[in-house]
């Protein structure tokens, strides 16, 4: 069997399966999931493979986010899916690389927070790298705590603040 | 407690400052020291006819009283206001309580030319006591100037009056507590503005936030600046090519060059006490570990490697050994290492973490965040006792630096709801002040050396 002939007959085929997979484990999530899906089967109907790919990164900036738990950088269950499907996309597209951005929440110093946000880059690539993408299509940057999305200084701004992002 | 009149004059005083400048920090005092010594600055007499707009007195009693250690008097207190110490009447002031008085005048003498002479007299050596003037049935002074502490006359430009002020602060100190001043020292920091383009700024201010001086606008963050030990570079590092990279950058010039790109973290860049090496974070072989960079020769010594993330290396005074923290028992803890025989101990155990530890200027103490009850605070540890007492109560403090004399250490913290501002405390714990920022986000504060 040709691997490669496999992968690219599934180019649009597997983030649409571990998409829709997401609505399985995570019950509030189904219908983001299954919205991301429909897209992404139109994606499929006799398009160019240049609109294929700008809608599979409309589709995978959709869920381009992992968040982690305070002072943890090891990836939370829930988002296996999400990662999946990035996984897919990078092992069918090898030509397309990735910036994995870590950031923290405010506590802690800045210092120590840049080690903690690429510990949480790291955590992220090396998932990726299990899930069969290769080394070199990833780098990881931390910005430690420099660049919150929520400026608060609740535990619920924290919480947006403590995440990797996948970058295209 | 009289601490409520001294934060009301400073915040009069802060406030007239800030109209003269385009500063962006004013120093708010939040908690004054009851025991501060009561001092006097007589407003200086002026003889002339063009005032500078800088009121040399001003700036020396805010100066004074900021430094937690000194009360200077309202104006209105005063006895007199003698313009040098043969107008000095002792009994008076001796019955004021007040220790010390600072006297002078501005002449003008040319064209934005101003000789400025000013006198520290102290009061109870002028009352008299053996070997002490005497003082004559009017209480003037005969004989004898002992009690003159210190006289002085200088002609400068209306420009130079607040630098001039800063170094009459700094003498002033030095008289009374036998400690050295550091009045004329700056503060870098960065300043961080949400709605601008270019909204990372490195900043070189004064260290009471006057004569702010933009180095760099960039687009993305900009972090950890770090001053050279002569006090004419800066350190830093920036994610302007969305990556971290180190630079040197020079204050008076602005000119800059690369120091380090290397794949992963390049951060917490720190100047040895000789000028020669860099201590720095890097990450380039996957684990955060603390690195010695030679700078002439960029040659790379990895120091107290460990699979633990290492970060934030900082130097002994006598450059021997290096202090950073690590996470190699855990929760990241104070550890030091000794450059010769690579020799790791651990230096702090109290507390569910400490952070950015920094030595003071004598050695004796070590200045780090620390983080009890979940609360981040800044903490001061006596190396030969191991007492810890936690000086601040303040918001998710981080980056202190400490004032090259050791009197003072500046922060990050949080106020409000969510505004990052610098402030201040004392070694003691006892004087807090703030610098809000009047226009954005205010962090990683680094007090300059002596300059």
């Amino acid at each position: 069997m040709n691997l490669n002939k496999v992968l690219k007959g599934l180019l649009v085929a597997v983030p649409v399966l571990t998409l829709a997979a997401c609505s399985s484990n995570n019950e509030t999530d189904a219908g983001d999931a299954n919205a991301n899906a429909n897209q992404a089967v139109v994606a499929d109907q006799g398009l160019s493979d240049a609109e294929q790919l700008r809608q599979q990164l409309e589709a995978l900036r959709q869920q381009n986010t992992i968040y982690f738990d305070f002072d943890k950088s090891d990836i939370r269950s829930e988002f296996a899916s999400v990662l999946d499907a990035h996984a897919a996309f990078l092992r069918a597209r090898t030509t397309i690389s990735v910036t994995i951005e870590g950031h923290t929440d405010a506590r802690g110093t800045p210092e120590y927070n840049i080690a903690l946000g690429e510990r949480r880059g790291q955590s992220v690539q090396k998932y990726l790298e299990n899930l069969g993408v290769a080394a070199g299509q990833m780098s990881v940057v931390s910005y430690g705590e420099e660049k919150p999305v929520d400026a608060g200084n609740t535990e619920e701004s924290f919480a947006k603040n403590r995440r990797a992002v996948l970058v295209y | 407690m009289n601490f409520r009149w001294i934060t009301k004059s400073v915040i009069v005083a802060a406030a007239l400052i800030a109209s003269c400048a385009q500063a962006s920090l004013e120093i708010i005092i939040t908690e004054g020291v009851d025991s501060a010594r009561p001092v006097a600055i007589v407003p200086f007499a002026f003889v002339g006819a063009t005032k500078p707009n800088q009121d040399i007195g001003q700036i020396v009693s805010a100066d004074l009283m900021r430094s937690g250690k000194f009360n200077p008097i309202n104006a209105m207190r005063m006895p007199q206001q003698p313009q040098n110490s043969s107008q000095f009447n002792a009994a008076a002031w001796d019955r004021t309580g007040v220790e010390a008085v600072v006297m002078g005048t501005i002449k003008e003498v040319g064209m934005d030319r101003y000789t400025i002479s000013y006198e520290l007299v102290d009061v109870v050596k002028a009352k008299g006591g053996v070997g002490q003037p005497m003082m004559n049935a009017a209480g003037r002074i005969v004989g004898g100037s002992n009690h003159i502490l210190h006289a002085s006359e200088i002609t400068i430009t209306g420009k130079q009056f607040r630098q001039y002020a800063h170094r009459m602060s700094d003498v002033i100190y030095e008289k009374l507590t036998g400690e050295r001043g550091a009045f004329s020292t700056k503060i870098a920091y960065v300043l961080v503005r949400d709605r601008q383009e270019y909204r990372y700024q490195l900043v070189v201010a004064d260290y009471d936030g006057e004569n702010e001086q933009v180095l760099l606008r960039a687009k993305e963050p900009l972090m950890s600046p770090s001053w050279s030990p002569d006090g004419t570079k800066l350190a830093y590092v920036t994610f302007e090519r969305k990556q971290s990279q180190i630079y040197i950058q020079d204050v008076y010039t602005a000119r800059r060059s690369i120091l380090t790109s290397f794949k992963g973290i390049n951060g917490s860049p720190v100047w040895s006490p000789d000028g020669r090496k860099m201590a720095m974070t890097l990450s380039k072989d996957g684990n955060s570990e603390i690195y010695v960079m030679d700078i002439a020769s960029k040659a790379l010594t990895k120091v107290a490697p460990h699979r633990a993330i290492d970060v934030e290396p900082t130097w002994a005074p006598d450059g021997k050994s290096i202090l950073f923290s690590s996470e190699r028992g855990g929760r990241p803890q104070l550890y030091s290492v000794e450059l010769g025989s690579n020799q790791v101990s651990r230096v702090t155990f109290e507390g569910e973490m400490n952070l950015a530890g920094k030595y003071t200027p004598n050695g004796q103490a070590i200045v780090m965040v620390n983080r009890t009850n979940g609360q981040y605070n800044i903490a001061r540890m006596d190396r030969t006792t191991k007492f810890m007492q936690v000086l601040t109560r303040t918001y998710l403090d981080e980056s202190p630096s400490i004032a090259p004399n050791g009197s003072m250490i500046i922060y990050s913290t949080l106020h409000g709801s969510n505004t990052q501002v610098l402030a201040l405390v004392s070694m003691d714990g006892r004087f807090k002040a703030r610098l809000p920022a009047t226009n954005g986000r205010v962090k990683s504060p680094a007090w300059s050396p002596f300059l």
